[in-house]
């Protein structure tokens, strides 16, 4: 039976690479119906135009909303239109479209309510720099401790959601550095999450939304929000 | 310990109990909470360190101790301040063009209906 699956793009000043990772996603040929969806968190540049300009639906935010923000707009449209799936896909072509396979391969296996692509299982493709795994590894003990499961790759924004995991989302999601923080608030609700290994690339252009000035504040940031988000009655 | 000392260790406990209630209670951004534990942590180590006020002012090169107490506090205040003025300026921002957007759609949606009637 083919599922509904939307694509979420979240799209802050990509016009460099939104146009692959569009390509790319519509070259795909899966048994699943894929929707594309893309979300332009007021880019300054050309992101508008380079998305409208694909066969793809594209929603522009008025303001920058981070994100989370950005995101979980794609979440209300999924839980809006009566989407049975929801992927994250970010739109720096960090995550090479070819890899959703694995996660709806996962998602039909295992059933769990969310899917996680992640580099560090398998170690094979772009890997990060030293200084980002040592926070990533950081994030892994953070998760054990709050959330109760082993995520070695808990930053990894390409992940795949059912419908209660929308739902969740929905209701809350953290506005900005959303990963880590939301498996605490999906584990909270019961959800089940599991992890794949995927390969990812290089972003092909942009920076990351976490430069090296700010990621002591990042990890101080993104802690006491996981510990908060633990705390808190859901 | 010096009952000054016990009182004010105890105040700071409090108000980091507060804060705690207001992020849990999602009234307060982490961020911000952020800064205001930082400002109890420092409270707390001289509350506990009575020397360190002393040693701090003579390094800094203040002549009484408690003044460098209300020129530090003043400072951060005055800073913290402008900081806020800045979060709220952006605010205003967001509210004006999103108000704006929403002007423009209404008067789309009504230029469509009229099409359609």
């Amino acid at each position: 039976m083919a599922q509904k699956v939307l694509v979420i793009i979240p799209c802050y000043n990509e016009d460099a690479s939104l146009p692959t990772v569009l390509a790319g996603l519509q070259a795909l040929r899966l048994d699943d119906d894929l929707k594309p969806l893309v979300i332009n968190d007021c880019s300054k540049d050309n992101t508008r135009e380079v998305a409208e300009s694909f066969n793809v639906t594209v929603l522009n935010l008025p303001i920058n909303l981070g994100i989370g923000g950005a995101v979980q707009t794609g979440f209300k449209y999924a839980l809006r239109y009566g989407f049975d799936l929801a992927i994250q896909l970010d739109g720096d072509g960090q995550h090479p479209p070819d890899e959703i396979e694995k996660l709806l391969i996962a998602r039909s296996q295992t059933q769990a309510n969310i899917i996680i692509g992640s580099r560090f299982i398998d170690r094979k493709g772009f890997q990060s720099s030293f200084l980002r795994r040592i926070g990533i590894s950081y994030f892994y003990w953070l998760n054990r401790i709050f959330a109760g499961v082993p995520v070695y790759d808990s930053t990894s924004g390409f992940r795949l959601l059912d419908k209660k995991a929308i739902e969740c989302a929905v209701r809350s999601y953290p506005d900005d550095y959303p990963e880590p923080e939301s498996l605490i608030i999906f584990a909270k609700a019961g959800l089940k999450i599991k992890e794949v290994p995927v390969v990812m690339s290089h972003r092909l252009n942009g920076r990351s939304s976490i430069r090296r000035g700010s990621s002591l504040y990042y990890m101080i940031k993104v802690t006491i929000a996981m510990f908060f988000t633990f705390i808190r009655k859901s | 310990m010096a009952r000054i000392q016990i009182i004010t260790i105890i105040i700071n406990l409090l108000f980091v109990f507060y804060i705690s209630r207001l992020i849990i209670k999602n009234r307060l951004r982490e961020e911000y909470a952020i800064i205001w534990s930082v400002c109890t942590l420092i409270i707390i180590v001289f509350s506990v360190w009575r020397d360190g006020l002393a040693i701090m002012s003579k390094l800094f090169g203040v002549y009484e101790p408690p003044n460098l107490v209300f020129t530090a506090f003043i400072f951060v205040i005055l800073v913290y301040l402008l900081h806020l003025s800045v979060v709220n300026s952006k605010l205003q921002r967001n509210v004006n063009s999103l108000s704006q957007e929403i002007a423009l759609m209404k008067e789309k949606l009504k230029d469509n209906n009229e099409e359609q009637a």
